[in-house]
């Protein structure tokens, strides 16, 4: 079997996988798995970026955020039907990503993250100025009435766990795809060597603008999703914090593969969630495991498992 | 524990499955359904489980710490009495980490994985309204201890429950009388810009209006800013009181700040003891708020007129006269809000005895039980002072207190009753269906 | 206020905002100009700065200044001592990789941060200024009477924000110096330089490593000691001072120490004068934006040098 087809059965398998944990997991372990989904469709986007691209945005907060907004503002407050407000949601994320992109990608590395990690700030303030309509820090709820599609209720555990799954699997897919393309190939190049890139004749800055709007857009999906599927939108989401996650995410389960931001989110979700079980200083278990990791798993644990056992992992 | 559980879980879930065609609302109903037959199987001696959702780490920590002193020690009580319809109290703590995606997730830890009866506990709003939806559609009671108008502003739904803590709207209202006959017509309010702030602007310019007053002008602070000085100079000459009400660990800067600014010649000022929560009143540079006026939800030192039950509820939380920590004189409690855990948790003992609670299948009746609590008089359960319930707004209103600082002690000047800070119901939670 | 009295005494906020944050954006510009990893630890050493200022104050006692002066020699002291023992723990063994630097600084972060939270609480404390007398100040206006002098309502500042000022500056004069007169100084500017040709030459590159980290943490706890009396000991400070040291920096001009110095009056002395025509969170939402369209048209910062 080539490679090619080797990962192609691993994407089709991990969606395969996903499928089936929600009949055997437990009803709780199976609510964390949808929001684990969801997550991680925001880590992949920031890993095209990152992790592909070797863009470092410290500021993709803004693009989830945006997509949460335009979702929940327009359901809310426009009334739109969830189908339509969920892609005003990811249109809005991005456009967003296109005005950064046109300004930020001036810049390069460190001052490529402060340009961005700044926007993100303008956009988390942005949210609180007009708290008349997003009430700012506090957030609103989008009420469980408004939160189905064609009768399909996202709210119960089944609807919330296959639409995170739909939406995941789409993402998934349309990466694995993405990557393989010339043009998924040319931004690893430029990644490794963006000036004999452009020699080679390449326009470089207009892939890297491309790849950032794909990237906000996936953020985008992300966070209209979340909103959907969890039912609040809160400033909190737009904070630096959470530009930093994904960040972690991505690292942690390996930057530059498909499978690494679900394994990065994973992990860290369940991290948490056990260590927080049996000690009150869980967030000392967690920093102590992220310097571990970074000592023994270099390239993360995607990284790590292509290393040792699945050469050809994408 | 978790084991057997899951295993109960897989099966029901299994079968439901098959035998229903894997209907959407089924399967949902199977996913509430493990947690409950676990619950059944067990003993009726089985110790009832009550959720705490905690501030431990985050912003909100320092509140977090003395949200959990209180509710051990009315949780100690209560079993002390011989628990709930005779079964103890287990409290279940799990850390939000004060963020409202964590918080939603502790909630379905809670439902789902500790099968706790209710969740309870939550101060911070945005934590409030992040993990309430999923409380509605995890039909898991949730009473929240956080003064927010969320509750009662008709955004949440049937399952959450403010009945231990008056709502910020409600504590605004009852001011107004006050600083509008006593301080000065003419009002400079101070504000954090973010909601919480934002319902202090809009309640009190309107409950002021209606009193003869007006605000000349309205300062809204950035979040997360740590300087203030700057912001002062915006306070108009004109300006009899100043109203301000800050939070987060910038607080004392900003008392402090503000007593620089004015030096020897200042307006009145009236504040919400949130500007000083857990914070020593006798901290240096805050001489100058002698004779100032502050709201406080419960006051913090010993009055002269102490109730007996005041006092045993102060010695049982472990503070002493002066509202700090009996361990150590330098650690100040957010004694003006941490009693809301006691009497929520009372409520909660008052609404599933009078709902004859037997487990969770019974959440729904508890719910209906404290709907329908009106009158609680004050004593043990109530230390704050007597409490009024509306069932249909889901929201409580007490008495609250204005205290001026008198000899660097909180001196109550002027007690707001349950009257002054009523207003009109903005929904009927009772009309939603469970 | 009036409009004069009003911007001056933004500018004098603004200047008190520039001297903490000239301090730790120095601290975090030489690890940065010469180690090349981002430390998302920094703003957590800072806090340690100001935590460690309360227990030392609480436990000398007596007058403020004496505690004052005990934590100013030790609380850098300590802190550097951390961070050099964490770069040679932790970072020396990542190769200093900037990726897994970042992962590996975060982790600190959650330690430094849990272990804070767990022995000092989560209570913001206070520590007593040494002294702290209110300056009134005077504004000249020429009015009906000829030029005269008044005292605005409100119009003042401390005797401690002006001491602040006055610290930061010396620092910063004995920062030079031991850059440019010392051989500490010579070793680190080569490093920098290129570390490489600096280890062929003899240079222990990584001691230096160990020295700019622990100099880079010590100077973030100087500037926290010095900023306690004015605001409190939190274990979240650490958060903000972060993110506006690294923006410093990098507007500055990465590597470049007078780039650092000029930024931070920049952004110090804006957030304070913007304030004064716009209603706050305004002000910080255009002093924001405007910060980062100064990198988006100078990539490479106020005095950095084109791109490497």
């Amino acid at each position: 079997m080539t490679d090619n087809s080797k990962s192609n059965l691993m994407h089709i398998g991990v969606l395969v996988v996903l499928f089936a944990l929600f009949f055997i997991l437990p009803v709780y372990h199976a609510g964390n798995m949808s929001r684990i989904m969801v997550l991680a469709v925001y880590a992949m986007g920031f890993n095209l970026l990152f992790g592909y691209t070797g863009l470092l945005s410290l500021g993709h907060a803004m693009f989830f955020a945006a997509g949460m907004y335009g979702f929940g503002l327009t359901t809310n407050l426009g009334g739109l039907p969830v189908p339509l407000a969920f892609g005003f949601g990811v249109i809005c994320a991005g456009v967003l990503a296109l005005v950064v992109g046109f300004l930020a990608l001036r810049t390069i590395g460190v001052a490529f993250m402060i340009v961005t990690l700044m926007f993100a700030q303008t956009a988390y303030l942005v949210v609180l100025y007009f708290g008349t309509y997003t009430r700012g820090d506090e957030g609103f709820v989008i009420q469980q009435a408004q939160r189905s599609i064609a009768g399909i209720d996202l709210t119960s555990e089944t609807g919330r766990y296959f639409t995170a799954l739909l939406i995941f699997g789409i993402c998934f897919l349309l990466i694995a795809r993405l990557v393989q393309t010339p043009f998924g190939k040319t931004l690893v190049a430029i990644r490794e060597n963006e000036e004999r890139t452009r020699m080679l004749g390449y326009d470089s800055h207009r892939h890297k603008l491309k790849i950032l709007v794909i990237s906000g857009l996936f953020s985008g999906v992300a966070g209209a999703t979340y909103a959907l599927l969890f039912g609040y939108v809160g400033a909190t989401f737009a904070t630096v914090q959470y530009s930093i996650f994904p960040l972690v995410w991505v690292l942690l389960g390996g930057a530059g593969t498909t499978i690494g931001p679900l394994i990065g989110v994973f992990f860290m979700f369940y991290l948490i969630n056990i260590s927080s079980g049996f000690t009150d200083a869980y967030m000392l278990v967690v920093g102590v495991v992220l310097v571990l990791l970074t000592l023994f798993a270099p390239h993360g644990l995607a990284g790590l498992l292509r290393k040792k056992v699945l050469t050809w992992l994408p | 524990m978790s084991n057997g559980t899951s295993k109960t879980s897989k099966i029901s879930r299994r079968s439901a499955l098959l035998g229903m065609g894997a209907g959407a609302g089924a399967l949902a109903a199977a996913g509430v359904l493990p947690g409950t037959m676990g619950f059944a199987q067990a003993q009726s001696s089985a110790p009832i489980k009550i959720g705490f959702q905690k501030h431990a780490t985050g912003i909100g920590a320092a509140y977090g710490r003395w949200y959990g002193a209180t509710t051990d020690a009315a949780v100690k009580r209560i079993n002390d009495a011989g628990g709930i319809n005779g079964r103890p109290v287990e409290v279940v703590v799990e850390d939000d980490g004060t963020d409202p995606g964590r918080g939603a997730e502790v909630l379905e830890k809670f439902a789902n994985q500790h099968n706790c009866d209710v969740a309870f506990g939550t101060l911070f709003s945005h934590v409030v309204i992040g993990s309430a939806p999923r409380a509605g559609e995890l039909k898991l009671p949730y009473f929240v201890v956080s003064e927010g108008h969320h509750v009662a502003s008709g955004m949440l739904n049937r399952y959450t429950l403010q009945p231990g803590i008056t709502d910020v709207k409600s504590q605004v209202i009852s001011m107004a009388p006050f600083v509008a006959n006593n301080l000065g017509k003419k009002v400079t309010m101070i504000y954090p810009d973010f909601a919480f702030g934002h319902d202090h602007r809009d309640f009190f310019s309107e409950a002021i209006a209606a009193q003869g007053g007006e605000v000349v002008a309205k300062i809204a602070i950035p979040p997360t800013e740590t300087s203030f000085t700057r912001y002062f100079p915006s306070i108009p000459r004109e300006t009899e009181v100043i109203y301000h009400v800050m939070v987060g660990p910038a607080v004392l800067t900003f008392v402090k700040e503000l007593g620089e600014f004015f030096g020897p010649n200042r307006p009145e000022l009236f504040g919400f003891i949130d500007s000083l929560e857990a914070v020593d009143i006798k901290s240096s540079g805050l001489e100058f708020l002698e004779g100032t006026y502050f709201w406080e939800g419960m006051p913090r030192y010993a009055q002269a007129d102490q109730a007996d039950y005041e006092k045993d509820y102060r010695a049982a939380v472990g503070v002493d006269e002066n509202g700090a920590s009996i361990a150590d004189s330098k650690d100040v409690a957010t004694y003006a809000h941490m009693f809301g855990c006691w009497e929520t948790l009372n409520i909660i003992k008052a609404g599933m005895e009078s709902a004859d609670y037997q487990g969770p299948q019974d959440r729904a009746k508890l719910i209906e039980a404290v709907e329908a609590m009106t009158d609680m008089p004050a004593g043990a359960d109530h230390p704050q002072g007597a409490k009024r319930f509306n069932g249909k707004t889901h929201q409580t209103f007490g008495s609250q207190y204005i205290s001026k600082v008198t000899d660097g002690k909180l001196v109550v000047e002027h007690t707001a009753s349950i009257e002054d800070g009523l207003y009109e119901d903005e929904v009927d939670y009772t009309a939603q269906s469970f | 206020m009036d409009f004069g009295p009003h911007l001056m005494l933004a500018s004098l906020e603004g200047a008190v905002i520039s001297a903490i944050l000239v301090l730790t954006a120095m601290g975090l510009s030489i690890v940065f100009g010469v180690m090349r990893v981002v430390n998302v630890a920094h703003g957590e050493f800072y806090m340690l700065g100001a935590v460690l200022t309360w227990f030392i104050t609480s436990i000398v006692g007596g007058h403020p200044a004496i505690g004052f002066v005990a934590a100013i020699v030790v609380a850098p002291l300590l802190v550097g001592c951390l961070a050099a023992g964490a770069d040679r723990l932790i970072l020396k063994r990542v190769n200093y990789d900037p990726d897994r630097t970042i992962v590996a600084t975060i982790g600190m972060l959650y330690i430094i941060q849990q272990t804070t939270l767990m022995t000092f609480g989560p209570e913001a404390r206070p520590v007593e200024a040494p002294f702290n007398t209110r300056l009134s100040l005077p504004w000249f206006e020429w009015g009906e009477n000829g030029f005269a002098m008044i005292w605005p309502w409100g119009l003042s500042t401390t005797s401690y924000k002006l001491f602040v000022i006055a610290a930061a500056a010396m620092v910063l004069v004995a920062l030079w110096l031991v850059l440019t007169r010392t051989k500490v100084g010579l070793l680190m500017r080569a490093t920098q330089q290129d570390s490489e040709t600096a280890q062929a030459f003899g240079v222990p590159v990584g001691k230096v490593y160990s020295w700019v980290f622990g100099l880079g943490a010590g100077l973030a706890a100087l500037g926290a000691v010095l900023v306690v009396p004015i605001q409190q000991a939190h274990y979240l400070m650490g958060h903000d001072p972060l993110l506006l040291a690294f923006i410093v920096v990098i507007i500055g001009g990465l590597g470049s120490l007078p780039g650092t110095v000029i930024a931070a009056i920049l952004i110090g002395m804006s957030d304070g004068i913007i304030s004064v025509f716009f209603s706050p969170t305004l002000a910080k939402i255009i002093a924001t934006f405007l910060v980062a369209m100064v990198l988006v048209f100078r990539p490479q910062g106020l005095l950095g040098k084109i791109a490497r």
